[in-house]
């Protein structure tokens, strides 16, 4: 089941749940310090990553300011090697593309490889419903889909679930298979998902895979993966489609490469993943093996619609996870409560734009904007700038409720007024001084009660900043 | 105005990036980069030419789990895939790519070898193949797909064998697509195989051999004369 009715406006509701649920907190504690030491040792191998960085940032921007001329190029080329490419402006026109090519293929199963942009139009649940039977083949995407669950982090789609509930996961689906089996170690669970999935990879008619990239120059689709199950599903199968969003598109084999340095290190702190394919167009005449039809389905889904606004940095984006592994927000509260496709700080930006501002508008405001997700994103997207425009967005829509307006424009009053401001905080700092000083911090405060509710307000302990600072005649006062 | 999805797609890119004022200038600037196969900042690890690429290639191929062994010429071949079969106690049946250079070597050396030749198939648990190019910076064998190299035998088999010839060591991604380009053709699949197959899908415990390859093993023929390219004819 994949999440077609987004819940990202319960997004408050779902985060108070993640916060009561021990064991995703266990899972979120133990997965995220791996991710990010990983991902600074890998960096700390390669003295030329942060030139990387930018190189890659300049690549994506010269692609995304000639998006049309390079998807031409690429379709021309492969249409040259004799594939198909289909575009999709939208989820429900992309799932018709994909249908229509399982019916003519007389589909009865397909298996797929990881694709965000299946999870996006809602595929698995469209096909069941139109007779065709998808079969998930990534580990831990095998292992949502038995779960009827979504994915809960882009690059480890089953973080959330505990290897106990993997096992009981395979009891009630793997019914041929001898309940006394052990299935303690991930090594067992691994090798009976491996023997499960053998045979679903040969019966399929149809295989499915996502793209990391696509290549202008060369026609060629590119999927990085660690298992090889994106290779047995695009290999074994008489019709292979890969589905692809617009911004894809790299111009050449070099870029390629380039953009691929930053990838792994980014997402796992792999130098390079197990395995990195480039395919182009169907099996060769001599060929002994691949499949005999090869489409591509270039999906937009509202990405058009940010090119040339000040939200166009985030189609730069390559989907490590780095901004989620690094997200104090996303750390306590794991993906499915962002309510859609993409969570932590690039669902943030992203989800709002294809959504709706009005599904998503809670996502941009659920950040500290601490900066982590910028310091370490590959393609240098500034995460928190652009929640911060969406912010703007969200208030110039009216959508925030009449209080927090009616705060902010209070605010707002008062930061403008400097003179004012300082009257405005002067008094209450010393009255809160005077009464709390000797007892260091309220546990509870009138009007404060949304603060102290789950911490202390430490009390004001002298004078402000600004009275500290003017009698010191504007300088900063020598150490004492 | 439009009528494909198509052009609402290319129309929408087209008055976003103001292109009808701008074409000739943003299709020079687009041809030219897809002809120019401009290199970007090759790390320095990358940039050796032929000293220390198989130490580095070595280092990096075993820093991910690959095995690999090193021999003289193509004949010490059919020994050294024996022993590592009966070092790994794995079965000494194998499925071998139709591939000229390995049909060279001398498998009558090696008699405990059964072999056959084709594309992978679901029974197979070793698989033998050569390898189009080494990339030294990661450790990475490139493979390519055709006639004589069946992409099915890169994922099928619980253990891959891949022999490389030291001369088609490279030092970094872009030296193999220079290579590759040489040939003047594209093949269907080029396969970047580094290190065997892995997962850390259960609890982020990592564990190899998910779908694709459990065992990677690499022989390469350090002293073998440089590989010659199927396009020379």
């Amino acid at each position: 089941m994949s999440v077609e009715v987004p819940t990202s406006h319960r997004f408050p509701d779902n985060a108070r749940a993640a916060l009561a649920d021990a064991t995703l907190q266990r899972g979120l504690a133990s997965a995220k310090l791996g991710f990010r030491v990983r991902r600074s040792e890998a960096a700390a191998r390669l003295p030329e990553f942060e030139t990387l960085r930018d190189e890659a940032r300049d690549i994506k921007n010269h692609v995304l300011a000639h998006l049309d001329l390079y998807l031409e190029a690429f379709e021309q080329r492969v249409t040259e090697r004799g594939g198909h490419v289909h575009w999709a402006g939208d989820a429900a026109a992309a799932r018709d593309i994909v249908l229509a090519i399982c019916r003519a293929a007389g589909a009865r199963t397909v298996t797929k490889g990881k694709s965000m942009i299946s999870e996006e139009i809602g595929l698995n649940a469209f096909l069941e419903q139109n007779g065709v039977e998808p079969v998930e083949t990534d580990l831990g995407e095998y292992i949502i889909q038995l779960r009827g669950e979504a994915p809960s982090h882009i690059i480890a789609p089953a973080f959330h679930v505990p290897k106990a509930e993997v096992a009981e996961t395979f009891q009630k689906h793997h019914k041929s298979l001898d309940p006394a089996r052990p299935l303690e170690q991930p090594r067992q669970l691994l090798e009976e998902a491996r023997a499960m999935l053998r045979d679903r990879f040969f019966a399929a008619d149809v295989g499915i895979t996502g793209a990391n990239f696509l290549i202008a120059e060369t026609g060629a689709t590119v999927i990085v993966t660690n298992e090889g199950n994106g290779d047995l599903t695009q290999t074994l199968p008489r019709v292979h489609i890969v589905l692809a969003s617009l911004e894809k598109v790299v111009p050449t084999l070099e870029d390629t490469s380039t953009i691929l340095r930053l990838l792994a290190r980014s997402a796992t702190g792999q130098e390079f993943t197990s395995y990195t394919t480039f395919s182009t167009g169907p099996r060769r005449g001599e060929d002994l093996d691949g499949p005999q039809e090869f489409h591509v389905v270039l999906l937009d889904n509202g990405r058009s619609d940010l090119i040339g606004t000040e939200l166009q940095e985030v189609l730069r984006c390559i989907r490590c996870g780095a901004c989620m592994n690094h997200c104090p927000v996303f750390g306590v509260i794991g993906g499915h409560a962002y309510g859609w496709v993409y969570p932590g700080p690039i669902g943030a930006v992203l989800s709002p734009s294809l959504i709706g501002i009005e599904e998503a508008h809670h996502l941009p405001s659920a950040s500290t904007f601490c900066g982590r997700c910028e310091s370490v994103c590959p393609m240098r997207i500034p995460l928190p700038g652009l929640m911060r425009h969406l912010r703007e967005r969200e208030y110039g829509r009216g959508i925030p409720p009449a209080a927090q307006r009616w705060g902010l424009r209070a605010w707002a009053f008062l930061a403008k007024r400097p003179r004012l401001y300082r009257l405005a905080t002067a008094l209450p700092v010393r009255l809160l001084g005077l009464v709390g000083r000797r007892r260091g911090a309220f546990r509870r405060l009138p009007l404060a009660g949304g603060w102290t509710a789950e911490r202390d307000l430490p009390a004001p302990q002298g004078p402000t900043f600004q009275a500290l600072w003017n009698r010191a005649g504007g300088r900063r006062e020598r150490p004492r | 105005m439009s009528g494909t999805p198509r052009d609402a797609v290319l129309g929408a890119l087209r008055r976003a990036t103001g292109r009808d004022a701008n074409m000739a200038e943003a299709a020079a600037a687009v041809r030219t980069r897809l002809a120019a196969h401009a290199r970007n900042t090759i790390p320095a690890r990358g940039l050796r030419e032929t000293q220390g690429l198989l130490e580095l290639f070595t280092e990096q191929a075993r820093g991910v789990d690959a095995s690999v062994a090193i021999v003289d010429d193509f004949g010490a071949v059919p020994g050294a895939v024996a022993d590592y079969l009966r070092g790994e106690n794995l079965p000494t049946r194998l499925r071998m790519a139709p591939d000229p250079r390995l049909d060279a070597c001398p498998w009558d050396d090696a008699p405990t070898l059964e072999i056959t030749r084709g594309k992978g198939e679901a029974e197979d648990v070793v698989a033998l193949t050569g390898a189009f190019a080494g990339v030294a910076e990661t450790g990475t064998l490139m493979l390519i797909s055709g006639p004589d190299s069946p992409t099915t035998l890169n994922f099928l088999p619980d253990a891959h064998i891949v022999v490389l010839n030291a001369a088609d060591l490279v030092g970094c991604y872009e030296d193999g697509w220079d290579r590759l380009r040489a040939t003047g053709r594209m093949p269907r699949s080029v396969n970047f195989i580094t290190g065997p197959s892995r997962s850390a899908d259960i609890e982020q415990t990592l564990q190899l051999g998910a779908h694709g390859p459990r065992w990677l093993h690499i022989v390469v023929v350090a002293g073998g004369a440089a590989t010659k390219d199927p396009g020379d004819g």
